[in-house]
């Protein structure tokens, strides 16, 4: 099963390695890792999707909050959280098949960023699920690159994360 | 204007620190001009991983961290070991090393190594220092990072031009912020309600000191809990000496080279009550097992060890010492006498074992008979192999110190740790014993112990063999002994002498006796190299 947890840390060098190394060092499978900085300059918001059960995730948790940078972790609950990753994917398109991809682009709400004789270029942002389902809907045509940032997510509602 | 490397040392003055282990070297130079200036007394050791033994055995015996210092690349790489044997034990240590001038990071220049990076595995946390001014709030939040919550290890790396480096003026915290890092001590008051229900509703309870209960200073709330409540106790390695050997309701070491008393006390509770104890596969080798017939009340300071290795009922985040004095003010004695028979019974079966010898020495009635002479507050250090589980089981812990490298088994740990040992405690009897594989890793720290006039007796028991490693190679590898004798060894009494200390062989368990005796009264070094039978087991 997935989990995702919300971690916020202390904006200073090394603190990604020591977020990585932990999950490497102890056997835990990470499935993505988006980092940006927060409202606060001074501290980043880490969005990472495991894969595991509930002793993984606890552990994670618990080793996380061991780490001296790291703020908060929070493990975000399936339904409580809105999430997105940005997706950018270059398919294979001759000037006929043209239509059809763009057909396909608006309904799942991606955007067209470049266009070659040969190719198009798509930007999605949206949940993995419906990324996922672009790119089977892609595949057919001849997928030449992607390129995912990994799910980034933000609880619903007016609790945020950052309280203690 | 002031130098980094003024700040560095002032940084320590401020920490009271006294004494310091190291390795000087180019990249860590002008720390030591200004440490030469200081009143802090430096113990130069002869290989850097000493260093952090010798502070390892003086954070464990004076309660404040150690210090050691090595410089950058090999200096600081040498220190690996000795860091994870501190981290492995959760003993407090602050680690300085010198580094590369800044602006050559990561070019591979002479004597340089990633060692923050190298080290992360085995820090509780770690500095790359790079602008002075921060100095001074790095080592306050270092010194407080290492001997708070669940200590261990902190690295400082300091690069050589941040050394000298010139800043305005030094002005040192007074406490250390960390948003991050608020140890939690007091333990929750429902959860506590909850274990002296369990308590209450336990037929067959135990207690087990793990090496938590010791780093807490919590011998005498774990005495007075285990008195109050009437439990039995047993310990892991690390909880040796919270509760005396011939305490009454004690019961022995757990584990792989325990008693079978305690492990047998274990295996049929119903309710284990595990202090400081992280449960580690030499400690349980079935933890779930033992969840499945028992219920498990967990108390540690490091939320993240709960849960760990066995699944738990009762978990009780906070400090051991807090948390002992809190449940002892309202435990009720309700162990059933049965239990405590059955126990009691356990007990009585175990036999000591060993008996004395005239042609070589009996390890472990020597230990018996080492024990018996030693005063009431003298540190045992340990090495790794047979020799620590000899001591381990025959050595018995009344108002001193036991220690020994237990998480990451560190051999070559016993004569820099006793060291230390001693330095913290000039007024106790510290005895490093190691075997002769041991020994040879650490032996040139003899010279460290002349040339600093430090009166450690060490005692080496010879067997010509990695005694432990040949008793695997006869269980499960059909005897093929390879690379366990230890044909090579010097005449160590003639090595002994050799840096003028005085040193005796023994060749029986009477001989032996006489010499311990001869060794504690003399106010020098010593090193009694005793001629142990290879064929003598572990346990």
């Amino acid at each position: 099963m997935k989990y995702t947890l919300s971690v916020l840390v202390e904006n200073q060098p090394g603190v990604l390695s020591k977020v990585s190394g932990l999950f490497s060092r102890r056997g835990f499978n990470i499935d993505s890792l988006a980092v940006g900085v927060t409202e606060n300059p001074s501290i980043s918001r880490m969005t990472i999707v495991v894969n595991g059960n509930e002793y993984i995730v606890e552990q994670v948790e618990k080793q996380l909050n061991k780490i001296i940078p790291v703020v908060k972790v929070k493990v975000l609950q399936p339904g409580a959280f809105i999430s997105a990753e940005l997706a950018m994917i270059k398919v294979s398109c001759s000037p006929k098949q043209r239509v059809e991809i763009v057909n396909i682009a608006e309904l799942m709400g991606a955007r067209i960023v470049d266009v070659t004789p040969t190719s198009l270029t798509l930007q999605s942002s949206d949940t993995t699920e419906r990324t996922l389902t672009l790119l089977d809907l892609l595949h057919p045509y001849g997928i030449k690159e992607i390129c995912r940032t990994g799910s980034i997510a933000l609880e619903k509602g007016a609790d945020p994360t950052r309280k203690a | 204007m002031i130098s980094g490397a003024e700040i560095m040392v002032k940084c320590l003055e401020e920490e009271g620190v006294s004494v310091a282990f190291g390795y000087p070297g180019a990249a860590i130079c002008p720390f030591y001009d200004f440490l030469y200036r200081s009143s802090i007394r430096h113990i130069l050791v002869r290989q850097e991983q000493n260093a952090a033994h010798a502070a390892n055995g003086y954070a464990r015996s004076s309660g404040k961290p150690g210090v050691c210092i090595a410089t950058s690349g090999p200096g600081a790489t040498n220190l690996i070991t000795g860091i994870a044997t501190a981290y492995m034990d959760s003993v407090p240590l602050v680690a300085i090393t010198g580094q590369v001038s800044s602006e050559l990071l990561g070019r591979d220049v002479f004597q340089e190594a990633d060692i923050t990076g190298a080290c992360e595995p085995f820090t509780k946390h770690s500095y790359l220092v790079k602008d002075p001014a921060e100095l001074p709030r790095i080592f306050k939040e270092a010194f407080h990072i290492a001997s708070t919550g669940r200590p261990g290890p902190v690295l400082i790396d300091v690069p050589v031009d941040v050394q000298q480096a010139q800043v305005r003026s030094f002005v040192y915290p007074e406490k250390a912020e960390i948003i991050g890092y608020k140890p939690r001590t007091e333990g929750h008051a429902m959860q506590i309600k909850k274990a002296l229900k369990a308590i209450e509703e336990a037929k067959r309870p135990i207690l087990c000191c793990g090496g938590g209960v010791v780093l807490a200073g919590a011998r005498e709330e774990m005495k007075a809990f285990a008195k109050a409540s009437g439990i039995p106790v047993c310990a892991t390695m690390m909880g040796i000496g919270v509760i005396p050997m011939d305490s009454p309701y004690y019961l022995g070491m757990i584990g792989m080279h325990g008693r079978t008393t305690a492990n047998k006390a274990m295996q049929n509770a119903d309710l284990v009550i595990l202090c400081g104890a992280r449960v580690g596969d030499r400690a349980v080798s079935a933890p779930r097992q033992m969840a499945e017939k028992a219920r498990i009340i967990h108390i540690d300071i490091d939320p993240a060890e709960i849960g760990k290795n066995i699944p738990v009922d009762i978990p009780i985040v906070g400090d051991i010492r807090i948390v002992l004095e809190k449940m002892a003010e309202q435990v009720k004695n309700t162990v059933p006498q049965e239990w405590l028979d059955k126990v009691f019974a356990y007990k009585a079966e175990a036999l000591l074992r060993g008996e004395p010898r005239e042609d070589s020495v009996e390890p472990r009635v020597f230990i018996r008979d080492l024990s018996a002479m030693m005063e009431e507050n003298a540190i045992l250090v340990a090495d790794v192999g047979q020799n620590q589980i000899w001591c381990a089981r025959n050595f018995n812990v009344k108002e001193g110190r036991f220690l020994t490298s237990g998480g990451l088994g560190t051999m070559g740990y016993s004569v820099p740790a006793a060291l230390g040992a001693k330095l913290a405690k000039p007024h106790r009897q510290v005895v490093a014993v190691c075997g002769d594989g041991s020994f040879q890793m650490c032996m040139c720290e003899l010279g460290t112990m002349c040339q600093h006039d430090i009166p450690v007796k060490v005692i080496v028991m010879e067997n010509q063999r990695l005694g432990m490693v040949r008793e695997i190679q006869d269980r499960l590898y059909q005897g093929h002994h390879i690379a366990t004798h230890l044909e090579g060894n010097p005449d160590f009494a003639a090595l002994g002498r050799a840096y003028g200390i005085r040193a005796e062989e023994a060749w029986s368990n009477q001989q032996a006796k006489a010499l311990a005796r001869e060794m504690l009264d003399s106010r020098e070094p010593f090193l009694l190299v005793c001629h142990v039978d290879p064929d003598v087991p572990t346990l």
